[in-house]
């Protein structure tokens, strides 16, 4: 039988290790914060509060019934773009965007694109079922 | 029939049945979302589908997160044999949650969102429900006294109510731009966040029903045997640390995604166990597959094994290349959600709340044949789902720019067996809940003095 003291120490071990890894991704993320547009942050809480990801994903996440669009931006053009948010489809809504806030969505559009690729056919498998991009 | 009693409804029954209406609430919109599949356009004017994925995604969470909660109380109420702590705190925790997730529906009716999986209520609304959840933590921790010399559930209940907290706090990191300014680190985060999260309702439903399994078989050596801690620790491990197998595509560091790999192949270990104990389960099947409560948990154990397998498939990022973004997805979630959880939590409500104001025997034939329909058609609504899957994944690997409408047609078959498996997959479960709802409403309409009768069910 594992001993209350054994399990005691696996679980403040565990814990230790939990709470290290977590200050550690908060401190050290990913990208140095770059400061971005305040048009950007506007087309970011546009796209939150119009809930386009219930419709769209971002690097394969979101809902499913429209278009991944992390990389629509370099895909598609801006121009392309600002049409079918203006006009909406048989499925999308017309949100009536203001002139302002389809840029800002742009913005938003273009930063995301310049994040990175989401399309899995720019992977490689290697043997050891990991993936490199 | 056991002995009579006069139990009235208490706190944590309240929650439960608080999640059945909103499971109720949930598959209609599931359902309504399944039609706007195949009908594009559908309600596009005044409940277009950013409106009824969260409305059915958020009722079905809820579903869960509060089922989990009244179990978790009923559970540490019987088991320690105590009056709770604070009777009011558990009053306010059920009145903050109630309230809460009503308000959240109706934004959402609105088109008032936050924007954000899984969470796309507007962030204030989280305010109330950390705060029912920080009571419900002091609540526990006064009621239960001592961490030491408990049985797993124990174990699993307190790390599941801590981690909760901290990963629903961890999910709104967001608002700081700091964490918000580069989407691959908000991205990394978000997922750390949930990943965890989902973990810790777990602990909190599989510590309920190891209680509940006990509490049949009369076996209380299995929550202190060694092999029981074992698992805890492995799914406790899992929950730290193998969420990065959602963000594989994702350019965030590399390492996240080597220990996710590492440590969700860990699972194998359960799924090991499950294969080494299959003789012994389906003996014991047998003998208690009489009772509604463990029919439903021995519905979980076939669940929980489909989806494992296909979790640890998910979860080599070779094979998660393919099935990301994908229905595939929606069959794990889905498949765990409503095969696991959601049988899981249906086990603890027929446990609990079949003290009865009216007599079940007319209706067992009824939730009988809803449980058969219910998991019947979920074989069929994962299985329509894995195709569609399949396809999308040839899509998006195929060299040809076929658009995206013409591959959606392509997948339409499969909606339509998605849609009818669900349609009826809902009825199975209305079915089931129905009864045990008219019962707990009658209980509490019924004027006092009534003796309330336990039915076995
Ligand atoms: C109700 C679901 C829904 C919502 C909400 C929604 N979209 Fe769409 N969107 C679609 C669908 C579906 C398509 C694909 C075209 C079609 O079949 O109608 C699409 C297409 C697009 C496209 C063109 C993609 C391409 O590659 O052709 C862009 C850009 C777009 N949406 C942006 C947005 C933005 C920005 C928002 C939020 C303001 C949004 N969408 C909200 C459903 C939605
Ligand atoms: C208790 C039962 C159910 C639970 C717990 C449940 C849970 C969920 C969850 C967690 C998601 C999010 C999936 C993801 O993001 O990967 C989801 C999505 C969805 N569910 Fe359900 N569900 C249930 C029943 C149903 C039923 C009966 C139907 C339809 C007939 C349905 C239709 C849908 C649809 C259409 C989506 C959206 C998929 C998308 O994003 O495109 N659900 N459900």
């Amino acid at each position: 039988m594992l001993s209350e003291k054994q399990k005691l120490v696996l679980i403040i071990f565990l814990t230790i290790a939990f709470l290290s890894y977590s200050v550690y991704l908060y401190t050290f993320l990913p990208y140095k914060q770059r400061k971005i547009s305040e048009q950007c942050v506007k087309g970011m809480d546009l796209w939150q509060k119009y809930n386009c990801n219930a419709c769209h994903q971002v690097y394969g996440l979101g809902g499913y019934l429209g278009p991944d669009l992390t990389n629509v931006y370099s895909k598609r053009g801006p121009e392309y773009i600002a049409a079918f948010l203006q006009s909406g489809t048989q499925i999308m809504p017309k949100f009536n965007f203001s002139e302002d806030e389809i840029k800002s969505l742009l913005a938003f559009l273009e930063m995301m694109d310049k994040s990175g690729k989401a399309d899995p056919r720019t992977y490689k498998i290697n043997k050891d079922g990991t993936i490199e991009y | 029939m056991e002995q009579l009693n006069t139990e009235k409804i208490t706190t944590p029954k309240l929650f439960i049945l608080s999640g059945l209406f909103l499971v109720v609430f949930g598959l209609l919109f599931g359902i309504v979302g399944a039609f706007q599949y195949i009908i594009p356009g559908l309600f596009k004017e005044y409940l277009s589908f950013e409106k009824v994925r969260p409305l059915h995604v958020s009722s079905v969470i809820f579903w869960i997160i509060i089922t989990a909660v009244g179990g978790t109380w009923t559970y540490i109420l019987e088991y320690t044999q105590k009056k709770i702590y604070s009777s009011i705190l558990i009053k306010i925790q059920l009145i903050l949650f109630v309230f809460t997730f009503i308000a959240i529906l109706i934004s959402y009716f609105f088109g008032v969102f936050g924007g954000r999986e899984y969470w796309e209520f507007p962030p204030l609304l989280a305010l109330p429900i950390v705060l029912g959840w920080v009571l419900f933590i002091i609540n526990f921790i006064k009621t239960i006294k001592t961490i030491k010399h408990h049985p797993v559930y124990v174990w699993m209940w307190f790390t599941g109510t801590v981690f909760f907290l901290f990963t629903f706090l961890e999910s709104y990191l967001w608002i700081f731009p700091y964490f918000r300014n580069n989407v691959v680190n908000d991205m990394t985060i978000q997922w750390k966040s949930y990943g965890s999260m989902v973990g810790s309702w777990n602990m909190l439903i599989y510590g309920c029903s190891i209680y509940l399994m006990d509490k049949i078989s009369g076996n209380k050596a299995y929550a202190r045997s060694n092999i029981a801690f074992a698992l805890y620790f492995t799914g406790l491990f899992n929950l730290m640390f193998n969420w990065g197998h959602h963000i594989y595509v994702l350019p965030t560091h590399n390492f996240i995604k080597h220990i996710s790999y590492l440590v969700s192949m860990t699972e194998l270990f359960i799924i090991g166990r499950i294969i080494y104990k299959w003789n012994s389960t389906l003996s014991e099947a047998k003998k208690n597959f009489y009772r509604s409560s463990y029919r439903f948990l021995a519905a979980a154990d076939v669940w929980i094994f489909l989806n494992l397998l296909l979790a640890i498939m998910m979860s080599i990022p070779a094979i998660n290349l393919y099935t990301h973004g994908t229905h595939i997805t929606v069959a794990h979630t889905m498949g765990t959600t409503i095969g696991i959880n959601t049988m899981l939590l249906l086990a603890i409500a027929y446990e609990t709340l079949s003290n009865s104001c009216i007599s079940f025997e007319p209706y067992k034939k009824l939730m009988k044949s809803g449980y058969w329909i219910a998991n019947f058609s979920l074989f069929i609504f994962w299985i329509s789902l894995i195709i569609a899957g399949i396809l999308k994944s040839k899509w998006q690997m195929s060299t040809e720019q076929i658009p995206f409408a013409e591959m959606k047609e392509m997948l339409k078959p499969y909606f339509y067996s998605f849609l009818i498996a669900g349609t009826v997959l809902a009825t199975g479960l209305i079915m089931v809940i129905y009864p045990l709802v008219k019962n707990q409403v009658l209980c509490i309409l019924n004027t006092e003095g009534k003796q309330i009768e336990k039915t076995e069910l």
